[in-house]
């Protein structure tokens, strides 16, 4: 459809005189990430008499995926930074302010800068929170030295991080702490450290990267683990908890991760990537549970805590599902769907949902896993489909890992069409 | 504009956008093959393609008779229900 059909049709649907709609309802979403824009154009392209609003503090959007090739310097920031035209451009409000309260009976939310909003259903996908103090020594002000980089924000963390690498000396160590499940993309961590690699080898290869993990096991182990040994021998040192790897105290002054039984690690560059739990306004609104993540129904992804508030993404327990930007898409659109069902007195749709995360370990080489996921029988729970899905086959497969590579990327741009195109 | 306005309502009656959407099982697809199945760099299009071609290139990923690189994987979760309903979408779209 060309950009001015699209206009006018948008033109002519949202005014209320000349299409009679089957309803004027209220979409109104907060979190204009993977979860929340993919249900904005979702709700936009699928539903036309939806009004959405989407409420978002950033006026453009950078990705947690694809940053990790920014530290390996394949990518720039502008690269994977989005903006919020194209929703606009298909008739979706857009507000730039935070969310700070909702009131589930009323069904308003209300922003920062002082207005409210009214809803007659709202999709929540505000992410994550990183749990400041969990690991003792990390706060905001640690993160300036010892960036996280795993909520981009404005992409500073990225870039911080970056400069960190350029500025390390040859022979330097590269130190990383990974928490335990669940977390933001469980790949993430391992795909970082085969970024830093690359990079690394290139530039200053008679550096180390120390990488100390609060688990014993983690997301495609062997096809990583392979490919350091492929790729990066000598140059990784991976730590599982029960070789005291969990990194319980950071000192930003000394530049030291300190460990479970108390040994310190010296490093020139300290990524912390701390434990995490669903954004702030998920709990402030009482929408967690003990976890700290939001339990939510798996076909219709409301709340359990408030049903009429449906919640996608990160911040939720999404089951068996990983936390991914793939998983914040799939099921921003069954819950667009739910609610929209909803407002018209039908049942929810039946639901799949998919997942495939890849990741970048070296040049012309991605690995992936794959997951098809559907609500049991009794919709109480979300399972995996039995035979399906898994991870890329193990060995000497090069064709295999430089198409995975260029899939990866055909991914990327796809996705991020999919939310802001 | 005003002048288009009458045609264009008469348009949307007659011809939904909605209607035109990818099923919620083939949503997943647009993903990686990008919008309307129209093909993302190296990740082939769906668009246009023959529906009976389009499910029978799944059926043979299913059954491994096919080398693949991710489908096989992909398509062993989906039921033949809805590859029909995604091959029959895709079918329709324009290259
Ligand atoms: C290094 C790294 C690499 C990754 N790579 C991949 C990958 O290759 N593939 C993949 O599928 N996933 C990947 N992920 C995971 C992916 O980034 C997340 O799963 C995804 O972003 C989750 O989407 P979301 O909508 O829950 O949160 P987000 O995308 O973080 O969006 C949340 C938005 O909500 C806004 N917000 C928060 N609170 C409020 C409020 N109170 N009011 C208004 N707005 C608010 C925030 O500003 C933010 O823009 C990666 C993550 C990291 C860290």
């Amino acid at each position: 459809m060309t950009t001015t059909r699209r206009a006018l049709l948008g033109a002519a649907i949202t005014a209320p005189a000349l299409v009679q709609a089957q309803t004027q309802a209220r979409l109104l979403i907060i979190g204009g990430g993977f979860g929340g824009a993919t249900a904005a154009n979702f709700a936009r392209r699928t539903y036309p008499w939806l009004q959405v609003t989407l409420v978002e503090p950033k006026t453009s959007f950078v990705t947690c995926p694809y940053g990790n090739l920014v530290l390996g310097g394949f990518r720039q920031i502008a690269d994977i930074t989005h903006s919020y035209d194209g929703l606009r451009a298909r008739g979706v409000t857009v507000v730039h302010d935070w969310a700070t309260g909702i009131d589930a009976n009323a069904r308003s939310v209300r922003l920062q800068g002082g207005q409210s909003l009214g809803y007659d259903r709202l999709i929540l996908s505000p992410g994550i929170a990183l749990r400041w103090g969990a690991i003792e020594g990390y706060d905001e002000a640690a993160a300036q030295t010892m960036p996280h980089a795993w909520v981009p924000g404005d992409g500073a963390q990225t870039l911080l991080l970056r400069r960190q690498l350029e500025a390390m000396p040859d022979g330097g160590v590269v130190g990383l702490a990974i928490p335990g499940n669940p977390f933001r993309c469980p790949p993430g961590p391992y795909e970082r450290i085969s970024m830093i690699a690359a990079y690394l080898k290139r530039h200053k290869p008679r550096s180390k990267i120390l990488a100390l993990d609060a688990k014993e096991a983690f997301s495609k182990q062997g096809l990583f683990q392979d490919a350091w040994a492929a790729l990066y021998p000598g140059m990784i040192e991976w730590v599982p908890a029960s070789r005291d790897g969990r990194v319980v105290r950071v000192d930003p002054r000394a530049m030291e991760f300190e460990t479970e039984f108390g040994t310190r690690h010296k490093l020139d560059v300290a990524n912390v990537i701390p434990p995490q739990s669903a954004a702030r306004i998920a709990a402030d609104v009482g929408l967690t549970d003990n976890s700290g993540w939001v339990p939510v129904n798996p076909v219709t992804f409301e709340a359990r805590a408030a049903a009429n508030i449906h919640v996608v993404g990160d911040a939720n327990i999404p089951g068996p599902m990983p936390k991914s930007g793939f998983v914040a898409n799939t099921t921003a659109k069954q819950a667009v769907a739910a609610a929209a069902a909803a407002l018209r007195g039908e049942a929810a749709p039946e639901a799949v949902y998919f997942n495939t995360c890849y990741s970048h370990v070296g040049d012309d080489y991605g690995i992936s896993v794959v997951g098809v996921f559907r609500p049991n029988a009794e919709a109480t729970a979300i399972v995996e489909v039995p035979n399906s899905g898994g991870v890329s086959p193990r060995g000497n497969l090069p064709d295999q890992r430089r198409l995975e590579a260029t899939y990866a990327d055909s991914w990327y741009a796809s996705i991020t069409q999919d939310m802001f195109g | 504009m005003r002048l288009f306005i009458p045609a264009i309502a008469a348009l949307v009656l007659a011809a939904p956008a909605w209607a035109q959407n990818a099923p919620l099982a083939a949503q997943a697809c647009l993903s990686c093959h990008g919008a309307n199945g129209a093909g993302q760099g190296g990740v082939p299009g769906l668009a246009g393609r023959d529906r009976a071609e389009l499910v029978a290139l799944m059926a043979a990923f299913r059954a491994n008779e096919r080398p693949a690189t991710i489908m096989g994987r992909i398509t062993r979760g989906y039921s033949e229900a809805e590859i029909a309903a995604s091959a029959e979408y895709f079918s329709r779209q324009g290259r």
